[in-house]
């Protein structure tokens, strides 16, 4: 009887060796997959157990999360926004069911405590006993400019975006995209109101859910023709007193295109204006001449030390590329000289280019937080500003601002602030199929003031905002960063 | 039955000599170094404090991590967890000094991280009705512990009330009758009465609910140990021999038909495949350890599925069952979503787990009885559940090797009985709710929430205690009442039957003259012709 006794005690190790097989199955082998599934909703509800850190701004609290209003909540925090359109294209959102987007997203690991930056807090709010909580994030955003640049676009009630930078931090002041969202609805704990609130959202026309400060890209028009000056300067091809062609229109190089100034007329009354003439008024003939002049390989490379063709770039939100895109006959060289054919820019990348001047030609990394902390608002990490390589000298930054406040006294004028020298550029371009009867986008790219500019701006204003096919980057985009320029001065914009 | 570790003439089996056990096994070296056999009570109290000691730490976990304050009814429910163990302890001392030491700390360990995994389900509910608004629900810990004494004075009744094992074989049918009555009950009671959660497996009185299942286990290893000594030679009589196994005749498979006839009823009328499974299982391995025939087994298996199988085309609980193992998240929020949501707490563990009382298991349904291996999957990680059972796997060998180590057939048969119905059930509960097999609804002895499943494992502990005593015991303290034989009778009389038996089925060829035997009332010349048979 002995034997079968044996047999059975081995039995029952086998059958603790197969329970044992198939734990490890489910805990190690299928774990992540089971852990990850939606309908599992112990992540979620962990996420929202803990207090997400804050998102915060100048002083003002734009996002944070306080303990849920309704008692027989599962989810114990509940996200909130303080101005949520006004914010949204930088916050993001945060939802259950629809993810993160935004800063949300980006800062996810401070936000919601796991960052390895927060370790060491994580240590001490265990040994102290207090509840977890994730890190806030500090953003650079100065809430005056972001709020002028908010208002002056939706009370005109425009569509497109404002992107404001410290020219010697890369710091982004303001990061606008209207039409704006709320993402409180997003936020909600419930499913229903999220659903409803996606679906409006996702449907709505012109979109709203997409930050276009960051993931549209646009042909950047006239403002392009700094990128086109700046190589030519540097190359040592042209001076401001050098005379160009005052032709109304040219025909482009390898091709029968005729190539007309925006309202047909000549840059000047004789054959030739000075080259400063030519850029004040930006006339088109000169530049694609310039750039054809200044070849493909220099105009590419001028564009991407000053950050095109970087898909790298994350402000920490990540950045479409911009694009010069082909440059392989003459035709499309000129054209891409005065910002059309396939050149294609970020609204940052263009605010980027005018801060690049400002700051004497070297590019500084652009980013949107400034400030890592822990729960208790102690300083955990702080971004020092990043200097890239230097897109071109000092003297041609001179120059490409001498050229710029040309510019900018050559205008309408509409918004100027007394007693404040900005250096700016305007760009109308066009775009689509048809793009003689589209309403062009119109650009304004500036600075100041000058001397010792502090903010560069880039505002761009979609279809011509309200002034149809006569829109111009001088009419309509100008006024807008004027405003948020004289916001950033402390003036009352 | 002792034959394979009999040495050839060992056994002079001197026939005049009822004082002196001579068993040819191993044991029989025992009387000469009886007086040197510890009894090994100090290592079983030391392990009881390393248990109590593990259950501690892990309840000031639960706390640390569910930022509770170390409240006092804490400190009385560990109090009262110790104070019990310790008369657990005491009363083995007394009652079977020899006892296993390792068996009472391995439950006792189990029953006290079950008891911190019920307070951690415990708080979870709390909080839940906090934030409802609604009543504080009852404190199942508290409950359970409330049922852990319950199960000691079982345990502690069982070891005075069974002095010696044997004197249980003589109620042997009387166990079988009660067990089936109990089994039986929740089918014939109205469904009111019995169903919960689907299975017909209760019985209700007021507050207080029974599972008769988890007794009737018990009753039933009693009954097979007892039958099976007496009726040995039904089951080993000779048959054909075929693939290298000798098979039954079939007109001796009656008695497996009946147990098969049984299973079959409680699968169909109580909708409970897992009483049935647990039942079918301990009735096959006892018939194997009695017959040392492995076709006994194989017959079994095919008639068990042959019936689960016709259970699965009829019955659609059976059905539902199957098909939520086969795919448990098809059905997500439906009948598949407790075994899926177990699945996402195990796998939320991971192997180190969540740490005690940091996960979520209150997600699962019945996080605190029939899926408490879940809870505990997910806060100590396969890690801790690997640990868990291993302390199964050594409760279950420890009464196996009591098994090995005891003199007579009864005893044997007892004790494999009860410690296969440990492994067996936790592999049944485990299995189901790991998905390994389709899930039952069982409790996890000594772990999971429940009286009847608590009280009934202490019982079934102490009968394992009380085997392992005997046969640890030293030989010359053993035999007291047969020296004095004719001032005791009742003893030697229950052990002149066992023995008798076993000489008898031993001696017995096939052609077996039965009609010689009935000679038995007298012990003596019962163990005379065993001697004689061991030495051929």
């Amino acid at each position: 009887m002995n034997t079968p006794l044996r047999r059975v005690s081995l039995a029952v190790m086998v059958l603790v060796l197969l329970l044992l097989g198939q734990a490890t199955w489910i805990q190690v082998v299928k774990a992540d997959e089971y852990r990850a599934d939606p309908r599992n909703a112990r992540v979620l509800l962990d996420e929202y157990a803990r207090q997400r850190g804050q998102i915060s701004a100048g002083g003002e609290v734009l996002a944070q999360s306080v303990e849920s209003p309704d008692p027989g909540d599962r989810l114990r925090f509940l996200r909130q926004y303080t101005d949520g359109p006004l914010y949204a294209p930088v916050t993001g959102y945060y939802s259950q069911i629809y993810g993160a987007g935004g800063m949300e997203r980006a800062m996810d690991p401070v936000l919601n405590g796991t960052d390895d930056r927060l370790f060491v807090r994580r240590i001490s709010d265990a040994v102290t006993g207090r509840d977890p909580a994730g890190g806030n994030v500090v953003l650079s955003i100065d809430p005056r400019i972001q709020r002028a640049a908010y208002e002056a676009m939706t009370s005109r009630n425009y569509q497109g975006s404002v992107v404001a930078i410290r020219p010697q931090t890369g710091e982004i002041l303001a990061m606008v995209s209207t039409p704006s969202y709320d993402p409180n609805p997003l936020a909600s704990h419930s499913g229903t109101t999220q659903q409803n609130a996606w679906n409006e959202l996702t449907e709505d026309d012109p979109p709203t859910l997409s930050n276009r400060a960051i993931n549209e890209t646009y042909p950047p028009g006239s403002t392009f023709k700094i990128v086109n000056t700046a190589a030519a300067l540097e190359a040592g091809m042209i001076t401001p007193q050098t005379p160009v062609t005052a032709a109304p229109r040219i025909t482009l190089p390898d091709s029968t295109t005729q190539l007309e100034n925006y309202d047909g007329k000549p840059c000047g009354p004789g054959g030739t204006v000075p080259f400063a003439t030519a850029f004040a008024k930006s006339c088109n003939g000169p530049f694609a001449q310039l750039a054809v002049q200044v070849g493909a390989d220099r105009l590419r490379g001028m564009a991407t030390s000053l950050g095109f063709n970087n898909p790298a770039l994350t402000v920490p939100m990540p950045v479409q590329p911009s694009q010069v895109g082909d440059l392989d006959d003459g035709a499309s060289v000129a054209q891409s000289g005065i910002g059309q054919r396939d050149v294609r820019l970020t609204p940052l990348q263009n605010a980027q280019i005018a801060a690049t001047v400002a700051n004497g030609g070297v590019p500084m990394t652009p980013n949107t937080v400034s400030q890592i902390q822990g729960q208790d608002l102690s300083t955990v990490d702080t971004t020092e500003p990043d200097r890239l390589a230097r897109a071109f000298s000092q003297s041609t930054a001179d120059t490409l601002t001498q050229l710029m406040i040309g510019s900018e006294n050559n205008g309408s004028g509409e918004g100027k602030i007394p007693g404040v020298q900005i250096a700016s550029k305007t760009g109308t371009a066009e775009w689509g199929a048809d793009p003689k009867t589209n309403p062009p986008h119109t650009w304004y790219d500036a600075f100041g003031p000058v001397p010792n500019p502090q903010i560069a701006v880039s505002v761009i204003v979609e279809r011509g905002g309200n002034r149809g096919e006569e829109a111009t980057g001088g009419s309509v985009a100008a006024p807008i960063g004027r405003a948020v320029i004289a916001a950033a001065l402390g003036g009352d914009g | 039955m002792t034959r394979p570790t009999a040495p050839g003439g060992a056994g002079p089996g001197p026939a005049g000599a009822p004082g002196i056990e001579r068993p040819a096994d191993r044991t029989a070296m025992r009387p000469a170094v009886a007086a040197a056999v510890s009894t090994r009570r100090g290592v079983e109290l030391a392990l009881l404090g390393f248990a109590a000691v593990i259950t501690t730490g892990a309840l000031v976990l639960v706390e640390a991590n569910q930022e509770q304050e170390l409240t006092w009814t804490l400190l009385y429910l560990g109090a009262a967890y110790m104070a019990i163990l310790a008369a657990a302890h005491v009363a083995v001392r007394k009652f079977a000094p020899y006892a296993d030491p390792l068996v009472l700390p391995l439950a006792a360990l189990l029953n006290g991280l079950g008891l911190v995994m019920i307070h951690r389900v415990d708080l979870a509910r709390i909080a839940r009705a906090a934030s409802l608004g609604n009543d504080e629900p009852t404190q199942e810990a508290l409950r359970q512990v409330g049922w852990t004494a319950i199960g000691i004075v079982f345990f502690v009744g069982m070891l005075v009330l069974v002095p010696d094992h044997r004197t249980l074989a003589r109620y042997g049918y009387t166990a079988g009758f009660v067990g089936l009555v109990l089994l039986a009950l929740p089918a014939v009671l109205p469904a009111s009465l019995s169903e919960v959660n689907g299975a017909r497996i209760w019985i209700r009185l007021g507050p207080a609910s029974i599972q008769p299942g988890e007794f009737a286990k018990i009753l039933f290893v009693v009954f097979f140990a007892s039958f099976l000594v007496v009726k040995r030679d039904l089951f080993t009589s000779a048959g054909k021999r075929f693939l290298g196994m000798t098979f039954p005749r079939p007109r001796d498979l009656g008695p497996l038909l009946v147990a098969w006839g049984v299973a079959m009823a409680v699968l169909v009328f109580e909708s409970d495949l897992g009483t049935s499974l647990m039942f079918f299982g301990i009735v096959l391995v006892m018939l194997y350890v009695a017959t040392e025939r492995i076709s006994w087994v194989i017959i079994g298996l095919v008639i068990f599925g042959a019936g689960a199988f016709a259970a699965w085309t009829f019955v659609s609980r059976v059905q539902t069952r199957v098909s939520v193992w086969l795919d448990p998240f098809a059905d997500f929020n439906g009948r598949g979503f407790q075994v899926s949501q177990g699945l996402f707490g195990l796998a939320t563990g991971g192997v180190g787990g969540t740490g005690l009382g940091a996960g979520r298991p209150e997600l699962v349904p019945f996080a605190s009885t029939d899926f408490i291996f879940t809870s505990l999957g997910e806060e100590i990680g396969l890690v801790g559940i690997a640990a868990l059972l291993l302390i199964y796997c050594l409760l279950a060998t420890r009464a196996m090797r009591s098994a090995l180590a005891v003199r007579d057939t009864f005893g044997k048969l007892l004790a494999a009985g009860l410690g296969f119905a440990i492994a067996w059930q936790v592999f049944v509960v485990v299995g189901g709710v790991i998905n390994l097999i389709p899930n039952t609804g069982i409790t996890a002895p000594f772990v999971s929430y429940g009286g009847s499943s608590l009280v009934a494992n202490y019982a079934l502990v102490a009968l394992v205690l009380r085997v392992s005593n005997a046969a640890r015991q030293p030989a010359s303290e053993k035999r007291p009442s047969p020296a004095a034989g004719p001032s005791a009778p009742l003893a030697p009389l229950a052990e002149a039957s066992t023995e008798m038996v076993q000489r008898d089925q031993v001696r017995t060829p096939p052609s077996g003259v039965h009609h010689q035997e009935p000679a038995g009332p007298a012990a003596p010349t019962g163990r005379a012709p065993r001697g004689r048979t061991r030495g051929e």
